[in-house]
């Protein structure tokens, strides 16, 4: 029983982390008033942009800094069509997956050295290899939480820090009245456009870690659609967590909790069709959807930012 | 000097006109930079793609069999986003009308006079589209659930639920272990007129002009505008926002599903993988590039199936990726999203300072 | 001395205060600020043509002109909201580029505008430092409320800085907005409409807070449409008409009437001609009518009240004190808790706005852009989106489009609705014609009672009068009108009789020839009407 927590324990982290990392990079795109549903195709594009990077220079280091770079710059063109030209932020996120899925699977068979005909696909590359902590790692049950690869242990600083950031500084506050109310912000000084900009292309960024750790470290490599849908699910996680950077984890944990419950029970040769377990996280993600718009209306709560999705400009008249 | 934006005095009907078309050309020469980076010439490869979609009579039947399942889910979509009601659903609600539509061909012709299967096939795949839409519809009416990611969440669950089916319980057992049901007796199939383009064709046609005239000539198409429009005002005016919601997604999820039967009736002749490609996805492009306009989605369904088409032959011909098309796909949107802001702002450019306008 | 003379609730001693004012403040020669020539254009008007304006320390100016006269864009320009296309800023004599409000912030010049700048969710003391160019990153959150609590007890401006602005009352947000100028160390404070959403007596506070101010040193400019201000707190007057200046006058060499004739520019305000006429049935008959607000506290509690036909029934009261849910449960948007609605002698009780509507009823929404029109879609289409059900616009079941646009060629020409053409889509109209599409509409189809809550809102002089007009000879026609206004002058006008709403309940009814200012402003601050006649 302890083994069987143990491990799940584990596989909850390894698979929960690159789903904190797109949340909370999505959070603070939000919070700006930005909705970007791009994420899908962000982290697509990341994850097969590092690994090629790994693959071809094997730093890990620069792998993950190309994940920044290319879920930046996908981030920035949501961000000139949403907030410069005022697009319609659903359409535009959903073109960017769209264009991003796309282009991961062209580059994916691009990318690749000469020898495998451009392909990536079937390559290893070097991957986050686990770094156990001294006696915390050996402790029972939670010795998992100290055996991991330094991207998981950064989520562990992200979590309070993004909340931290939020709440109690200076940028956090000027971004939340952003998100809020840009009238407000606006004529109190602060510069909506940039603020909007900023926050988009540095969620994008998070995301793009998110995307790397599907490639770098949770299954190293690079296949078509390796992330089956995480992107959307991190949608729902924004939600899940009520916009609050701490409570992402929640979401984390339970979506990675499914995943791993899925692999525990298709590894113990289980009579439930395999395609009805893989359905497990998106029935559960309308699930929680569900309960969660229910629980809202009924104790009057609204989480999301007002102005999300809204854009801005000072000479409406 | 600086560069505003300024609201028009009225909607620019020269920006309608010229923005998809100044989108379509954009998005070809962001393709050719993003092929000269891979060392394809990209004159050739458009060339080729040309000729791929409309070179001949059957490369253009094969562009006629691609476009039918994106004018009819390019329909559906575009009923819901004229109501702001984001469905993604599309490729979800397509594959639940070709599982539907294969369960009549497989499980109820024996009882069933051979006339009758294929009419019922593709009610009973209408009615499954209809249903999977449905859903979402009801939890955004009722409970204000985010559709985005509800109809989004049913296309994973239609997809795997269509794999599972192929892949196990109609698993054709003569079918040396491919993936997919026994192909369905003759009677059932949707009788094709060109090539392997089929009456689906017809039906989308004729139903992009009784959608126009649904949309702009009833009751039911002008509250539909309203509420897309202005739901506080629609409700002002007493029109029924959660009827209007629920009816407008069944059509679409009918719609979508009506692309699933086709498909597997008409094209593949049995449930098989290959179903869910991405259509239902597409159709967001064509109807955004339509503007939401259902004659105008028949066009652009062509133009996009074209695409498709197109690159497939590049693939074969030149060895580039297929995903070439979507590539191109993708990148159509992006300047037509841009450019939208010019039928109702035009940019001004202010080159006096505050000063030289007061000695002026 | 002088200060003991200025007491700030003497309204009557204000002329001689300000008097020993104009004294003092002579020796400073310089003004604080100066705006020479400002022209503001937007596309289809211009806003401001050639303005100026001075202000000198300790100074409070009182920028007045009808709805529309280009007031909020002046200052909005100074508060660096709006740049102007021409014009010179100077600030202590030094000429000033102001290109956001934050270089506006730097100058020490704060704007409170009519629509609070508040972030509903966040605390006061978040809102008051909101911006700040100086913060520290990590904000010490002790001090700021010490300081906070420290400012609000120097100018008697309770209130306590953890509490969120949506928990204040309308009064205390507007504190807050006054609280975070003073934080700011704003020399120059402008203040848009500031009484509109308070009582008589509120006004009269905040106009002592004003002077204590101004007695600092720092100077004020108040945007306001009514006279009466003027001459309560102001030093000075400037007079706006249609974007210019149309005069500058020291407040106690002038009078109302002076006022509002340069205000109006013409010779007499426009008195509205009301004949007598017979009263018909009961139209409108609410019982002991209670409901809940969104957060699901009450709204209205025990409202009765009747409306005949031909009879217009003002509706009083401060903002927010139950006018919103009263609208919606006689159109059918909001259900009541309790009591009973009659409209034309049946049950309309928590109907739905479409059985309403085809009981006759028509409602000009006090939100015109939220719920008036659909600013995408052709002014013809907006003015059929009532009787789009039925023919002649209804032809086999189907829309008969030249019908329509029939229709809306015989509405833009009776209401004069300027409008480049019927298929123009809505949201390119100004407000006041915006309001007239609305207007068209809603008593084209009426049928003997029309609901409107504050038609005449931020329209210009020609559109109000318009307005107002229209109700009255609807009234006449034989319509029960339900009138809700906050203008008080606007009220006694146009309404045979008035209800005061305060917290949700009727303070009392009272014919309009019998209402005067001092008494429906006692009734908005929640005195009964039989106490105010005791």
């Amino acid at each position: 029983m302890i083994e069987l927590i143990t491990s799940l324990m584990a596989i909850t982290l390894r698979s929960g982390a690159s789903l904190i990392y797109a949340t909370v990079g999505e959070i603070y795109t939000e919070r700006s008033g930005i909705l970007n549903l791009g994420i899908e195709g962000m982290m697509l594009m990341s994850a097969v942009t590092s690994f090629a990077t790994v693959y071809h220079t094997g730093s890990l280091f620069l792998g993950i800094l190309m994940a920044m770079l290319v879920g930046g710059a996908m981030a920035s063109i949501h961000a000139f069509l949403s907030i410069t030209m005022r697009a319609n932020q659903v359409v535009s996120g959903l073109s960017i997956t769209l264009f991003g899925s796309g282009m991961a699977s062209f580059l994916g068979q691009r990318l690749g050295p000469e020898s495998n005909k451009g392909y990536l696909v079937g390559l290893v590359g070097a991957k986050f290899e686990p770094i156990a902590i001294p006696f915390l790692s050996k402790l029972p049950i939670i010795g998992a939480i100290f055996n991991q690869d330094i991207l998981t242990y950064i989520v562990y600083l992200l979590l309070p820090a993004g909340w931290y950031y939020l709440y109690k500084t200076r940028n956090g506050l000027n971004l939340r009245a952003v998100g809020e109310n840009p009238q407000t912000a606006d004529a109190m000084g602060i510069n909506i456009a940039k603020v909007r900009y900023l926050y988009t292309i540095l969620g994008g960024m998070l995301v793009g870690i998110g995307g790397a750790h599907l490639s770098l470290s949770y299954a190293p490599g690079w296949t078509e659609n390796i992330t089956g849908g995480r992107g959307w699910i991190v949608i729902a996680l924004v939600i899940f967590s009520m916009w609050n950077p701490a409570r992402a984890v929640w979401g984390a944990i339970l979506f990675g909790g499914i995943n791993a419950v899925q692999f525990r029970l298709q590894a113990s040769g289980t009579t439930i069709p395999a395609a009805y377990l893989n359905m497990l996280p998106y029935l559960a993600t309308i699930f929680v959807l569900v309960i969660l718009t229910w629980w809202e209306a009924l104790s009057k709560r609204v989480g999301a930012p007002s102005a999300l999705a809204k854009s801005y400009m000072r000479e409406d008249k | 000097m600086r560069i505003v934006f300024e609201k028009r005095k009225t909607l620019s009907r020269k920006a309608i006109f010229l923005v998809p078309l100044a989108s379509f050309f954009i998005s070809l020469i962001l393709t050719a930079i993003l092929l000269a980076i891979f060392k394809a010439n990209p004159f050739v490869t458009f060339i080729a793609m040309f000729k791929g979609a409309f070179g001949s009579w059957p490369n253009f039947t094969e562009t006629l069999v691609k476009a039918t399942p994106l004018m009819l889910t390019g329909l559906g979509v575009l009923v819901a986003f004229r109501l702001k009601f984001w469905n993604i659903g599309a490729e979800g609600q397509l594959t639940l009308g070709g599982i539907a539509a294969s369960w009549v061909v497989l499980f109820w012709t024996p009882f069933l006079p051979p006339w009758m299967v294929l009419p019922l096939a593709i009610l009973v795949g209408m009615l499954a589209g209809a249903f999977w839409a449905g859903i979402p519809a009801l939890l955004k009416v009722r409970l204000k659930v985010d559709e985005v990611l509800t109809t989004l969440m049913l296309n994973y669950v239609a997809i795997l639920f269509a794999e599972h089916l192929y892949y196990g319980p109609w698993r054709d057992p003569k079918g040396f272990g491919f993936p997919g049901t026994p192909q369905f007796p003759d009677f059932t199939w949707l009788p094709r007129i060109a090539g392997r383009a089929h009456l689906g064709l017809i039906f989308a046609l004729v139903l992009a002009l009784v959608l126009w005239f649904v949309l702009n000539r009833t009751r039911w198409g002008f509250e539909l505008q309203v509420i897309g429009n202005n739901p506080g005002a629609a409700q002002t005016q007493g029109i029924h926002i959660a009827k209007n919601i629920m009816t407008a997604l069944l059509l679409a999820g009918a719609l979508a599903g009506l692309a699933g039967v086709c498909e597997v009736t008409g094209i593949s002749r049995r449930l098989q993988q290959g179903l869910s490609i991405g259509y239902g996805y597409t159709a967001i492009i064509v109807a955004w590039l339509a503007q939401l306009n259902p004659i105008a989605t028949i066009i652009v369904a062509l133009l996009i199936a074209a695409l498709l088409v197109g690159g497939d032959q590049v693939q074969m011909m030149m060895g580039l990726p297929a995903s070439m098309g979507l590539v191109l796909q993708g990148m159509l949107l992006f300047p037509m999203l841009a450019g939208s802001l010019f039928t109702e702002y035009r940019l001004r450019i202010i080159k006096t300072k505050l000063r030289d306008a007061q000695s002026g | 001395m002088i200060i003991s003379i200025c007491q700030p609730y003497a309204l009557c001693a204000w002329p001689f205060a300000n008097f020993c004012f104009r004294r003092e403040t002579k020796k400073v020669t310089t003004p604080i600020l100066d705006m020479k020539g400002i022209t503001k254009r937007f596309p289809n008007v211009v806003a401001n043509e050639n303005v100026d304006v001075e202000l000198y320390p300790g100074e409070v100016l009182a920028l007045l002109g009808e709805n529309g006269a280009g007031k909020s864009t002046l200052m909005n320009v100074l508060a660096g909201m709006y740049r102007a296309d021409a014009g010179e800023i100077f600030i202590r004599g030094k000429r000033v580029e102001i290109d956001s409000p934050r270089d506006a912030m730097r100058l020490g010049i704060g704007m409170i505008h009519q629509n609070f700048m508040l972030v509903d969710t966040m605390t006061v003391a978040e809102n008051i430092i909101l911006g700040l160019p100086d913060l520290p990153f990590v904000p010490n959150m002790v001090d700021v409320n010490g300081r906070i609590r420290q400012l609000s007890e120097r100018y008697n401006l309770q209130v306590d800085p953890d509490s969120r602005i949506w928990q204040l009352s309308v009064g205390e947000q507007q504190r807050v907005e006054i609280l975070k100028l003073i934080y700011r160390g704003a020399e120059i404070l402008i203040l848009d409409e500031p009484t509109a959403v308070l009582t008589p007596q509120e006004a009269k506070e905040l106009n002592g807070i004003l002077q204590q101010m101004t007695r600092e040193g720092k100077s004020a400019i108040f945007i306001t449409h009514k006279m009466e201000e003027v001459i309560a707190f102001s030093d000075w007057v400037r007079v706006l008409n249609k974007g210019r200046l149309v005069t500058v006058k020291q407040t106690n060499r002038t009078n109302p009437q002076e006022l509002a004739r340069l205000m109006v520019g013409r010779d007499v305000l426009f008195r509205l001609e009301k004949k007598d006429h017979d009263l018909g049935d009961v139209a409108l008959e609410l019982t002991d009518v209670s409901a809940n607000n969104d957060k699901g506290l009450p709204a209205l509690q025990g409202i009765s009240f009747r409306i005949h036909s031909g009879e217009i029934l003002g509706v009083a009261g401060v903002a927010g004190n139950g006018q919103k849910q009263l609208v919606e449960i006689l159109t059918g948007l909001r259900n009541v808790s309790g009591g009973k609605i009659r409209i034309f002698n049946e049950d309309k009780t928590n109907k739905s706005p479409l059985e309403i509507i085809n009981s006759g009823v028509s409602h000009i929404p006090a939100d015109r852009i939220a719920r008036g029109v659909a600013g995408d879609m052709s002014v013809a289409n907006n003015l059929a989106m009532k009787c789009y059900r039925k023919p002649p616009l209804v032809r086999k079941g189907f829309l008969h489009p030249a019908r329509i646009l029939d229709l809306a060629r015989r509405m833009i020409d009776l209401f004069s609705i300027d409008t480049p053409t019927p298929q123009t889509h809505a949201k390119f109209l100004s407000g006041g014609n915006i309001q007239k599409t609305i207007l068209a509409r809603e008593i084209d189809a009426c049928r003997g009672l029309l609901i409107a809550a504050y038609p005449a809102r931020g329209l210009d002089v020609g559109a109000t009068e318009f307005v107002r007009k229209q109700m009255i000879a609807q009234s006449e026609a034989g319509t029960a009108i339900l009138l809700v206004s906050e203008d008080l002058e606007e009220l006694v006008g146009v309404a045979d009789n008035i209800a005061v709403l305060f917290e949700g309940k009727v303070m009392g009814i009272l014919p309009s020839n019998k209402a005067d200012t001092e008494k429906l402003g006692m009734m908005m601050a929640g005195v009964k009407l039989e106490e105010t006649t005791a």
